[in-house]
């Protein structure tokens, strides 16, 4: 099956002489939900500028479900929906022509687009403002705007830039649910976020790119077996003066109701519990102290920060 | 793409550009009704009675053709280059930009809605036109095709401007410092062969001059410069105008990094 994504050996220097990508390989299955991750500059935004043809490359190839962007533009064009990461549409015009208008420059009838626009301002909570101008919507209806936008012909593949930037989380976990079914139902999504959880909780497979360099290409569940330990943090009922000594574990006291406890891939939280619990220590609640892919994340990029 | 999809995409653009302006109509139709009325209330009635005759024609039934075709040419111009300046600067030009549309359906696409509100205005125009004057017809199609080749024209070189702007400063420059002069210096309000030998061969050098009086042939059948002449200098400058818009879309000049 071809890939819904193949960039190979891409790079990108700008007329200011900053090179933004440094020969880049990146392969996205069909029908994957893929994260692209990477500090503020690394090469992401540059990345899916070429893809959606708003840059120009320096050299490299990339094609989309095999339709190469130097010789098939207009087909790989037709697959793609893009969200970008600032909003780029014309605020001045009401939210039903937004969509119909972009539809229509997929070739999609008019009749059809408003059906599409229909559907889909439905589907993300935005018919009843069909007709106010885009200007007068808040900031979460503008991002979901714009991913009704992307998707109003139905592309294949579906870019999504930080689409839930500045979202309250309420909205936010609506858009995951959203875009899980649009996912399940076959739509190929690569999303960039900073909100690690987001990733971890959507995507299967993730890249990791640092200074225009993939540093990590893999699925998120074999990143994440990679944790060799991770921090819980405990709330405990009665409060405590010390940290207890929990043999094979980590202890470290925060506050006399707040215990922090350091548990390796070896052991177990059962384990964990069953020490508390023969010490008399009763636990209210428990979390993680931070979410595992930030954890990994900020070691693969620090990593290299350092080695520079 | 299809060229039924090319269609479906070209029709989208247009649509946009023509609802674009008539929703502001209150900016981009009636002022230049007002400024023509003011035109003809002062050049035509209060001054130009003191005038008298030019070319058989009473003054203020000269100066119309050149008032109309000032009217869709600036108007043609301006409805371009603002809305594609304004789709670079809010960065809307990148809805067309990742879709399969083809560059130059988006010149099409432009070009559209500037002949749309540069003959709705030449429209508007003709009729405060005839609240103060009748307006003779001598050659239809000359008045047509001059008035739509002109239109084109002058969509063309707002796109241009567009392209090249960073900044609004830039977007009034060229019409400010260059096509207001050369309008009023086109002949709109004189005939040519009233100026001395020398500035009668300089104006030949103002394209203007060339549409306003070719429009004039159409109106009042009157005319400074050949025909033919007229229609050559005009289809060139499209020509011209269009390969290099054409060339730099495909460039992304502006518009891609």
């Amino acid at each position: 099956m071809l890939p819904a994504l193949s960039i190979q050996h891409l790079s990108k220097t700008y007329k200011t002489g900053v090179t933004a990508l440094h020969g880049i390989d990146l392969e996205v299955s069909q029908g994957d939900f893929f994260a692209l991750l990477g500090p503020n500059g690394a090469g992401k935004s540059t990345t899916i500028g070429i893809v959606s043809s708003l840059v120009n490359k320096s050299s490299g190839k990339v094609s989309v479900f095999g339709h190469d962007l130097d010789t098939e533009l207009a087909a790989a064009k037709a697959c793609i929906g893009l969200v970008p990461q600032e909003f780029n549409f014309n605020v001045f015009e009401p939210v039903v022509e937004v969509l119909v208008n972009q539809a229509g420059y997929y070739g999609v009838p008019r009749r059809l687009a408003f059906e599409r626009a229909e559907r889909y301002l439905n589907q993300l909570g935005l018919w009843d403002k069909r007709n106010e101008q885009a200007r007068n919507l808040s900031g979460g209806m503008k991002r979901r705007l714009m991913i009704a936008r992307a998707l109003v012909h139905e592309p294949r593949l579906l870019i999504l830039d930080e689409p839930t930037a500045g979202v309250d989380i309420e909205i936010r976990h609506s858009m995951w649910n959203f875009l899980t079914e649009i996912n399940k139902a076959g739509t190929t999504i690569i999303l960039t976020t900073h909100y690690l959880e987001e990733a971890e909780s959507l995507c299967r497979n993730i890249a990791i790119i640092d200074h225009g360099r993939i540093v990590e290409n893999t699925s998120m569940r074999a990143l994440l077996s990679r944790m060799d330990t991770h921090t819980l943090v405990l709330d405990l009922q009665r409060p405590l003066s010390a940290a207890p000594a929990l043999p094979g574990y980590a202890a470290h006291w925060v506050d006399d109701h707040t215990l922090e406890v350091e548990v390796t891939r070896d052991a177990s939280i059962n384990g964990l519990f069953a020490a508390l619990s023969a010490q008399d220590i009763l636990v209210g609640s428990l979390r993680n102290k931070t979410n595992r892919l930030e954890e990994l994340f900020i070691r693969l990029v620090g990593n290299k920060e350092d080695a520079a | 793409m299809n060229a039924h999809g090319q269609y479906i995409a070209f029709r989208a653009i247009l649509i946009k550009e023509v609802l674009r302006f008539t929703r502001i109509w209150i900016q981009t139709i009636l002022p230049p009704m007002i400024t023509t009325a003011l035109y003809f209330l002062i050049f035509g009635r209060l001054i130009g009675s003191q005038i008298g005759d030019v070319h058989g024609y009473h003054y203020m039934q000269y100066i119309v053709p050149g008032l109309i075709l000032m009217a869709v040419l600036t108007n043609s111009y301006a409805n371009v280059v603002s809305s594609f300046f304004s789709a670079k600067f809010q960065r809307n030009i990148e809805e067309m930009l990742v879709s399969p549309v083809p560059n130059y359906l988006i010149l099409l696409g432009y070009i559209g809605g500037g002949l749309a509100r540069g003959l709705s205005v030449g429209l508007a125009v003709t009729i405060v036109a005839m609240l103060f004057t009748p307006i003779p017809l001598y050659n239809l199609w000359v008045a047509v095709s001059v008035l739509i080749l002109t239109s084109i024209l002058f969509s063309l070189g707002g796109l241009i401007n567009a392209i090249y702007a960073k900044n609004f400063d830039h977007i009034s420059i060229v019409p400010t410092f260059v096509l207001t002069p050369l309008t009023y210096l086109g002949g709109v309000f004189y005939s040519v062969s009233m100026l001395p030998p020398l500035w009668q061969n300089l104006s030949l050098a103002n394209p203007i001059l060339y549409m306003v009086n070719a429009f004039r042939y159409g109106l009042l059948g009157v005319t400074d410069v050949n025909l033919g002449v007229a229609y050559l200098a005009i289809l060139g400058f499209i020509a011209a105008l269009f390969s290099f818009a054409l060339y730099l879309l495909n460039r992304g000049h502006g518009i891609r990094s």
